[in-house]
Parts: C-alpha cells; structure tokens; sequence
C-alpha cells in the first residue's frame, strides 16, 4: 500500500497520516511482525471456521473412551484426550472462546477507556477527578483475583459473564494511559490554532486529539489481546471460567494435568503450545507496534 | 514532596473505601440474586426453614436490604467498616474466625512471595543490565526473545509444565541417585511442610517467571536511556572505569522504575499465587480462596480478598512515597 493510500484510507490529517504512514511501513517490512500477524491469522481463522481445519465439526466429535489416551498416531495426529476425543480437533476448536472473549473485551475496553480518557483529560476539573478517582477504586483490585471474586460470587459462568468481568476489571489502564496522552497533545500548538480559529469542542477532539493521541492505547489494545486470552484459559483452568462441555483450551489443560503426571505428555503439550503460540503472536505483534509508532524507544 | 505525599495520602481514604464498597456491593449483589448462600451448604438435603433462617440470622446475612435486588445494604457496609477496624473480619461457614484461618495460611504465602521476588529482581535486574549494556549484541538478543518467551507463557502453563518436569523427571531421578532430602523436597510434585523453604523453591520461581521476563525488560530500556544521558558521558570523560560508570552512575538512577514496579507488581504475584498454590497443592492463602471458591464460602472469599486488596493498596502507595523520595524530580502537577 503507498503511503498516500494508508493516509487517505487513514481518513487522518496529514500529520498524523504521515506518522501511521512510517509505523506501517516499518511494520511490513518487520519479518517478526509479519509471522506474528501470519500466526494470528490462522489462530482467528480456527475461531471463526474451525471446519477448514477439522471435519470433527464444532463440538469435537464423537468420543470413544476405548481411545482414551492415546498418543499421537496417522488417525489423531495430537493423540486423544482423556475422554477418547481428538486433540487436534479440541485445540483447534478451543481458540474459539479465547479469541471471541478477547476480541470482544479487548473492543470493549477500547471503547470506554479511549471515552473516559479524553473526556477526564479534555475537560479537566471536576469531571477529571472524580473519574480519575473511580478509576484509582478500579485499579485497587488486583486483576486475577478480582476476576475470581467477581466469577465466583456471579455463580453463572459463560462466554459472556467472563468478557463482563474481564471489561470490569480491565478499562481502567487504558483509561490512565488515553487521559495522560490526551493531556499532552491538548498542549500542543495545533490544537490552539485550531480553537483560535473557532473550532468547536468536538470537532478538536475528532479532528486533532484523538487520533494524534489514541497510539498507544492501540499497542495497549494489542497486547492485551493476548493478555485477555491468557486470561480466559487462567480462570478455566482455575474452574470459575467456562464450564465443560464448552470446549476451551484452559479446560483441556485442566482435564490433563492429572494424566501428564502419570505419563501421557501429550495431554498437556499440545493445548499448550496452541495457548502460548497465540500469546505469543500477541505480545510480539504489540512490540513491534510499539517500536513503530513510539519512535523514543528507538 | 511533603505536599506531593500529602495528597497522595489525602487520595488514599476515598480510593480504599471505595474499593471495600465494590466488594461489599458485589457481594450483597450476588445474594440478591443467586439467594441466600447458605443453602449452598447443604446441597440437596434442605434444612427445616427454622433452622436456616437461625443459621443465617447467625451469619448477620437476615438484613431485609439482602431481599431487594440492587439496594447497596449500607447499614451493613458501615457494620462491616467497624468490625474490620476492630479487626473482625468475620467467621467461616464452621464459625472459625476468618483471621485466623489467614493467620495459619499467611506465612506460607509470605515465604513463597519472598522467594518469587528475591527471584525476578536478583534475575531481572541481572538480565536487564547484561542486555542493556551490550545493545543488539548477541546477549541481548537472547535476553530479548526469552523475556518475550516468559511473558508469553501463562502462569498456569508453566506451574503444570514445571511440576511435571521438576517433580517427575528430575525429582525422582534425583531421589533414585541418592541425593540429599531438602534437595529432593525443593523438586518434590507436592508442599512438603518438613521443607517449608525448599519445597516452595520451584513454585516461587514459577510464581516470578513472569515477572522476571518485565523487570528485565524494563531494567534493559532504562539503562539504555540512562547511558544516553549527558552526567554519564561527564564521568566517562573524567576518566572512570566503565564498570564504576555502569555499576554506581547509571544503574541507580535506572533501578527507580524497576523499584516501583517491583512495588506494584504485588498485586500480580497474588493473582498468581492462587494458580500456584493451587498447582503445586501449597496450604497458603491462594489456597484458602480457591478452597473457598470452590465450597462457595463467600464470607471467607469476601474477607479474604478485602485483606489482600488492603496489603495491594498499602503497597502501592508505599511504593509512590517511596518514588518521590528516590527521584526528586517528582512533583505534584
């Protein structure tokens, strides 16, 4: 893509247009962020069509506890689990409640922290204490155990009570970090221009603020993909997440535990490494996103 | 900074009463709705309404507000206010009183927490300094890739992982070869309360992985910047030893973030102390609220997590005190 296209489909001014311009011009030409991206592809297309991977269909298929247990061989290439079902089909439809619980919380807390921070850092006063302070009563809680409570005490656990409780717990970082940059950029000399020339509010918030101060909540925002899918397989793992017979990466690791230790390694090395692939992906990405568009960290 | 403390300070009572209220309102909320949580005592077999309506007046959980769905019950948070300045924090669903239960649980956590620190930072640190002095060389590269690796390996991942691999393969090779009990009981599967150190050794270096993999990062980063700076280059023309340069001038000033992330990181370590605990079978106070999850005891969950939430915002603003007195150039606005 020429730079002048990623400006225009950018829908940025020309300033911020030419910085999104060079961030994604490093970014392409960064092998380790195009394997990332590859990665993260794959992962998404095993959520989203899971039958191109696997003709088990989506819920596993048939289970034969004849088979349980068995190591990797020509008919289940990862083996099978306890219950006799094929792994490989169960971690490639476990990415589908991590990648959904991710991509929608990640979304969520987009929305309210980019909100809440250009509202406490653009409108200051009153309104900027108060939200910074409910902000501060958020934070107070530590994450993993907070998301426990909350899990535990709610009593009903889905695909959509685990995203509320993850967006709970998890808008306020991004809060912080939006209300600290905006607070910056409405410094700036443009943004004084542009109210000399009788710019209103929101067409200063639109037009300036934001999209020269949303960077790095956007590299925030990746690496919280793969904190959030992290996250989902934690609280399975820990029983107050998704429940069986939802089939989810974290219940897989849970259910092999036990058997690994008797000898069966494969019951753990495959849902594994399809966890920490994907996190993997994540985080690599949103350091590189971060070396693109933070340029003082060059 | 006596001003900047001040307020910080001044900060600290609305932040804290606020977080105790979120847990309050979320726990009257959830009995609102899900009932009374005594009935899950006794699964299928029912008492007589008598004797259930004496257990939870004994519980204080009778409060009228409880039956009407979004009412916060603050005549019950004020209660719960006092008795925890009197330091009751209420009794578990067998009356034994919740402090003590922490009391017995604490220093196993407390011992597991110091040895996950004392490992990241000694680690870290370590890590972040050889990376950071030697740039692009080889060694950082290495640091680089393997921090990301940790960072990118769940907590739970690398106990289950761990466990089998230490406790199985090592551990009983170790014990067929004939060596030494303490050295057996730190690459055991289980807690062993014979070795109360060295049986947690493993899960605390589980427990710091993950942070071990930022402070290096950010050790790394910041020394970086340090060295950059003009002081450093002063006492490099004046003729020091790069060693005193990189040990005494630079390292001081680019430990102050890593100081207060260590500070921070508190909160994180007891999230991960619960995955721990539960992993490797340890009876700390990770293990007493996931034994309480799973028993659906919220009083005991409740009480504990309002402890280990005041020890987090103790900590946190412990850690800003300590920034303002580490680096003068922090000011209030």
């Amino acid at each position: 893509m020429s730079e002048l296209a990623t400006a225009a489909t950018a829908g940025h001014t020309e300033r911020s247009g030419s910085l999104w311009a060079d961030a994604w011009r490093e970014l392409y030409r960064n092998p380790i962020f195009v394997v990332a991206s590859v990665v993260i592809l794959i992962v998404m297309s095993w959520a989203v069509f899971p039958t191109l991977w696997t003709s088990t269909g989506t819920d596993g298929g048939t289970c034969e506890l004849v088979d349980s247990r068995l190591g990797p061989s020509s008919e289940h290439i990862f083996g099978t689990t306890f219950q006799g079902c094929d792994m490989y089909s169960h971690v490639i439809n476990g990415a589908r409640p991590s990648i959904i619980i991710a991509v929608l919380v990640t979304l969520a807390t987009t929305l309210i922290g980019v909100a809440l921070g250009v509202i406490a850092g653009f409108y200051g006063g009153w309104l900027d204490t108060v939200l910074s302070r409910i902000t501060d009563v958020f934070l107070g809680l530590p994450f993993l155990l907070g998301a426990l409570v909350f899990l535990a005490l709610l009593g009903e656990q889905n695909i959509w009570t685990v995203s509320a409780v993850l967006v709970v717990l998890s808008w306020p970082p991004i809060t912080r970090i939006m209300r600290g940059s905006v607070i910056q950029v409405k410094a700036l000399d443009y943004v004084e221009a542009a109210r000399a020339l009788g710019a209103s509010n929101m067409s200063i918030i639109f037009r300036h603020i934001l999209p020269n101060s949303i960077a790095p909540v956007i590299v925030l925002a990746t690496l919280y993909l793969g904190g959030f899918v992290s996250a989902e397989a934690t609280l399975t793992f820990l029983g107050v997440g998704l429940q069986i017979p939802e089939i989810s990466w974290g219940i897989t690791v849970a259910q092999g535990q036990d058997y690994a230790i008797a000898g069966y390694p494969h019951l753990l090395i495959f849902p594994c490494a399809a966890l920490i692939i994907t996190v993997l992906a994540f985080i690599v990405m949103g350091d590189a996103m971060r070396d693109a568009l933070d340029p003082r960290g060059r | 900074m006596g001003r900047y403390v001040l307020r910080r300070l001044l900060q600290f009572i609305p932040v804290l009463l606020g977080t105790m209220f979120l847990l309050h309102y979320l726990q009257t909320v959830s009995i609102q709705i899900n009932g009374n949580p005594i009935t899950a005592l006794f699964g299928d077999r029912q008492p007589p309404p008598q004797t259930l309506a004496a257990i939870t007046t004994a519980f204080g959980l009778d409060d009228p507000c409880l039956q009407q769905t979004g009412n916060p019950c603050l005549g019950m948070f004020l209660d719960r206010m006092s008795g925890y300045t009197q330091g009751d924090f209420g009794v578990d669903f067998n009356r034994q009183p919740i402090t003590r239960l922490i009391a017995d649980a604490a220093p196993v956590t407390v011992r597991l927490t110091i040895i996950a620190v004392l490992f990241e930072s000694l680690v870290g640190i370590l890590a972040g300094v050889v990376a950071g002095i030697r740039k692009n060389g080889f060694a950082d590269n290495f640091i680089r890739l393997s921090t990301t690796l940790v960072i990118s390996v769940p907590v739970f991942v690398l106990g289950v992982l761990v466990q089998i691999g230490s406790g199985l393969y090592v551990g009983v090779w170790l014990r067929d070869n004939g060596a030494p009990e303490w050295l057996s009981a730190a690459f055991s599967v289980t807690y062993q309360t014979d070795h109360p150190w060295a049986s947690l050794l493993v899960p605390g270096v589980v427990l710091g992985a993950f942070s071990l993999g930022f402070i290096a990062r950010l050790t790394r980063t910041s020394l970086i910047e340090t060295l950059r700076a003009d002081y450093v280059r002063t006492a490099r023309a004046k003729g020091l030893s790069r060693r005193r340069v990189v040990g005494i001038h630079a390292l001081r000033n680019s430990l102050i973030p890593v100081v207060t992330y260590i500070g921070i990181d508190l909160g994180a370590l007891m999230g991960g102390a619960l995955v721990t605990e539960g992993i490797f079978n340890i009876p700390g106070v990770g293990g007493l609220v996931f034994g309480s999850v799973a028993a659906g005891e919220t009083p005991v969950i409740i009480a504990v997590v309002t402890m280990l939430t005041l020890v987090f915002l103790l900590a946190s603003l412990l850690v800003d005190v300590l920034y303002a007195v580490l680096d003068p150039r922090i000011r209030y606005e």
